[in-house]
């Protein structure tokens, strides 16, 4: 239902951001995405679902502009968000215009508290009365947060989760790139993250981009999903239509409907898929 | 055994823990740029030497008080410190570290010359800045030079502590210490940072170089007051700017100790070695030093 609302909406509405169509160069020779586009339409969870190697993470520092600090290059295509072309600008910058990327592996400061972490995700911002309102604001979102006063590198897995989503908020971001939030968390975790993930979505309206590996959680949670497979989009559909994938659900989702399929069938299914 | 003149290891020690403050001063600057950039700068002693030549020539060849040439030889020092980096050190992020650490050796080796070629081969003294050249601390004469720089030193250490701490600035240094590509993930420019952190640095280093040659003029020997800050760094820990005064501290103390043992052992320029022995000493026995971290491991 939700999702059929999205596909309305994404109709009418020009996207937040489009991806067009780009192609990434990692150190001038590693060809790492060949021609990928996405589009992610305001106040969406958007998923972007594939196996290792296939350049979500990529895909995400592309649009972040941290692509530039791993000597990757966009060498074609565009990147727009809001209706102006983002790609080339310096991560500072695009953090500025409201994109944040919460990176892989949470990537918290260890040897500064939760509370400096907080006061360092709102770098580019200047209105002192305002960041600590929003740290207060953060610390009822999470409130075990406030009770660990020693160094985030000791806080738990969670809560380094939840300190890194906080630290993503500081920042007032329209748009959160969220890669792999479900990295490394027990089942419990995982699912009071994305607990968190839609009540961000829901509550302040972000548009978040999620990639997972837990597509099955990812699905649940998003509206409309891609899956990537080297460097490229092969499918993409709404939540709805990609869990009922017989195809999505043999690769991604684990089991399958009703018994397994031969191995042979399933790559000439893999090839055809290419094709397309 | 003959009088032990206690008197004057008194002074010795309270003179060796303004020296060590010092130490630690110009420790914290080096730790600074280590810490923000990963970069040994082979060139601070040179910084000393810099910044000790310009207060120098402000209050030689300009005449100006010390109270003016002093904080205007900081700001030029700044402004040094900025456009070093940005014209040799910025064109350098992505090289391998150890090319920009022989960058810094050959800014070292250029700089000591270029400062020979300005300002002559023989120490210059400076002028006389205080209208009393001792004063007396708890029973010690002492260098009026010194109480300036001991208070100087704790305004700078004090200083350093709000900074990293409060400021928005201090917060992204250590981001970008720690983790370099999260740091930009937030926001940080890493430009700055660095630019700011040689800035700081050359400013920090200036005050050490002058108090020095207030004390025993201006020379190339001042540059390896620069050089006796590495045992200080590496006993405190070569990533801790508490460790760097504390490091500072105890070479600056050990150092004094050993003219006292001199004087009886006779064995001549003890003082000059001696913080090195310590180097090697804690090299071999505890190699992150007394404050160095190792990573946080949780599992």
């Amino acid at each position: 239902m939700t999702a059929a609302m999205a596909e309305g909406a994404a109709e009418t509405a020009p996207p937040l951001l489009s991806v067009n169509n780009i192609e990434v160069v990692y150190n001038d020779v590693i060809l790492v995405l060949r021609g990928l586009s996405l589009e992610v339409p305001k106040g969406e969870i958007i998923a972007l679902l594939g196996a290792n190697g296939a350049g979500k993470s990529t895909t995400l520092k592309a649009i972040s502009g941290l692509l530039k600090t791993e000597d990757g290059e966009v060498t074609r295509g565009s990147i727009s968000y809001d209706g102006e072309t983002i790609n080339g600008l310096d991560p500072g910058a695009i953090v500025r215009k409201g994109i944040f990327q919460v990176m892989e592996g949470r990537r918290i400061i260890q040897d500064m508290t939760a509370h400096e972490n907080l006061r360092l995700g709102a770098h580019t911002r200047r209105d002192r009365a305002g960041i600590a309102a929003d740290i207060e604001r953060v610390y009822a979102y999470f409130p075990r947060l406030k009770e660990r006063t020693g160094l985030a590198g000791y806080l738990s897995g969670g809560e380094q989760q939840m300190l890194a989503i906080g630290r993503a908020l500081m920042a007032k971001p329209k748009l959160i790139l969220m890669d792999e939030p479900s990295m490394g968390l027990s089942p419990l975790l995982v699912r009071e993250v994305f607990g968190i993930i839609e009540q961000l979505n829901r509550d302040l309206g972000i548009t978040i981009l999620l990639v997972e590996q837990n597509a099955r959680m990812a699905l649940e949670a998003a509206s409309y999903g891609y899956i990537m497979e080297n460097g490229k989009v092969v499918l993409d559909g709404t939540a709805e239509q990609l869990k009922s994938n017989e195809d999505v659900k043999e690769f991604y989702l684990g089991g399958g409907g009703g018994e397994r399929r031969s191995f042979k069938n399933l790559k000439s299914f893999k090839r055809r898929k290419r094709w397309l | 055994m003959e009088n032990l003149r206690l008197d004057f290891l008194y002074q010795l020690m309270l003179t060796g823990l303004i020296i060590g403050t010092l130490y630690g001063v110009v420790g914290m600057s080096f730790v600074l740029i280590y810490k923000a950039s990963k970069v040994i700068n082979m060139a601070q002693g040179e910084f000393l030497l810099i910044g000790a030549w310009i207060c120098w020539y402000f209050l030689i060849e300009y005449q100006l008080p010390f109270w003016i040439g002093f904080p205007l030889t900081l700001i030029v020092m700044m402004v040094f410190g900025i456009v070093l980096q940005v014209v040799v050190l910025r064109p350098l992020i992505g090289e391998p570290i150890i090319s920009v650490i022989m960058v810094t050796i050959g800014l070292s080796i250029v700089f000591q010359a270029l400062m020979k070629w300005l300002f002559g081969v023989s120490p210059q003294p400076y002028p006389q800045i205080f209208a009393s050249p001792t004063v007396d601390v708890l029973g010690a004469q002492i260098r009026t030079v010194y109480v300036l720089s001991i208070v100087v030193s704790l305004v700078i250490v004090g200083g350093f502590a709000w900074f990293f701490k409060f400021s928005k600035m201090g917060l992204a240094m250590r981001a970008t210490a720690f983790d370099q590509q999260a740091a930009q993930s937030l926001g940080v420019s890493v430009k700055s940072v660095f630019a700011m952190s040689w800035a700081i640095s050359a400013m920090v280093s200036s005050v050490a170089g002058i108090v020095v040659g207030v004390v025993n003029s201006v020379s190339s020997d001042l540059s390896f007051f620069g050089i006796k800050v590495f045992p200080a760094v590496i006993l405190g820990g070569l990533d801790s700017i508490i460790g760097a005064v504390v490091g500072g501290i105890i070479i600056g103390l050990l150092e004094h100790f050993a003219v006292y043992v001199d004087l009886y052992a006779g064995i001549g320029n003890l003082q000059q070695i001696v913080p090195f022995y310590v180097l090697v000493i804690i090299l071999m026995i505890k190699p992150y030093g007394l404050f160095g971290t190792r990573d946080i491991e949780r599992v």
